[in-house]
């Protein structure tokens, strides 16, 4: 007997779901941050940029850490005053549940008093990192 | 680059990226089969792709062979490569469901093989249509909650 009505259902929920995973990965969102959350240089392991940073949380099963990673690393290459700070997200359950990261690559973005001001989920653009990064004072 | 993502064991297990991708769009193709045709045997031939895929890397599967000796050849030969992990997670989540879904036909629990062969047919549709990155959703929700 056949029956092509799960089909169809899994393919359009399938669908939908994935149009807006695709759009929006990379998207750095300020509503997402966990307000009143202060990082500091001893829970991250490592000092906070003068202005800004970003720290990216990564997993070894997520092949778009790797490109996250490459495109922050060398961007602040050419930034004196914002570090990419890097965390594995297994060895680190604690900063995880606290800051409630639920996927890989996660990047949030972080004053110098490290209070967190936006995160994106997946590898975001040049661009968009740019501008966020802009609106750090 | 930082111990997680990078160190010369990681790198001796990068594979050609495209492989997994055009692995799932088989994948796709024989659990829509399995759904429509309501027949758990295709699903427990698909469960084994699965296994081994889990277990050597999906590089190693029918899939995978097939990939390299008739597709591969005719692309271009700069292939952009990737960690086998994150495509291996995904083949051992798919293992899961094929063989729940397996116990549901074996047992007469028909709802049970269709729910299952659904997500696994998603998940599969998912990674060839968007390159989704099962990995990267779920594994570290799964270890927040399996783990203190």
């Amino acid at each position: 007997m056949k029956t092509y009505l799960p089909l169809a259902i899994v393919l359009v929920l399938a669908s939908a779901y994935g149009f807006w995973w695709k759009l929006s990965r990379g998207a750095i969102r300020s509503n997402k941050a966990i307000p009143g959350h202060r990082l500091t240089a001893e829970t991250l392991g490592e000092g906070l940029g003068s202005r800004a940073t970003m720290v990216q949380f990564s997993s070894a099963f997520c092949a778009p850490c790797r490109a996250t990673h490459s495109l922050l690393s060398q961007m602040v290459l050419a930034m004196n005053d914002v570090k990419h700070i890097h965390i594995d997200a297994e060895s680190h359950l604690e900063l995880v549940r606290q800051l409630d990261i639920r996927s890989t690559p996660t990047t949030l973005f972080v004053n110098k008093d490290g209070i967190e001001v936006g995160r994106a989920a997946g590898t975001p653009k040049r661009e968009q990192v740019l501008a966020a990064l802009e609106n750090i004072r | 680059m930082s111990e997680v993502l990078d160190t010369p064991e990681v790198r001796k297990i990068y594979i050609d990226a495209r492989g997994p991708r055009f692995g799932a769009a088989i994948t796709t193709t024989v659990l829509a089969i399995a759904l429509v045709t309501q027949n758990e045997l295709v699903l427990v031939a698909q469960g084994i792709v699965f296994l081994i895929g889990a277990i050597r890397g999906p590089q190693f599967t029918p899939y995978g062979l097939i990939y390299k000796n008739f597709i591969k050849p005719r692309l271009s030969k700069e292939a952009p490569t990737e960690d086998v992990r994150p495509p291996k997670f995904a083949q051992a989540v798919g293992f899961v469901f094929a063989l729940v879904g397996s116990i549901g036909a074996f047992t007469g629990v028909d709802v049970l093989f269709t729910v299952a062969t659904g997500f696994a047919l998603a998940a599969a549709f998912l990674n060839s249509a968007f390159n989704y990155c099962l990995g990267c959703e779920m594994y570290l929700l799964i270890v927040r909650f399996t783990s203190k």
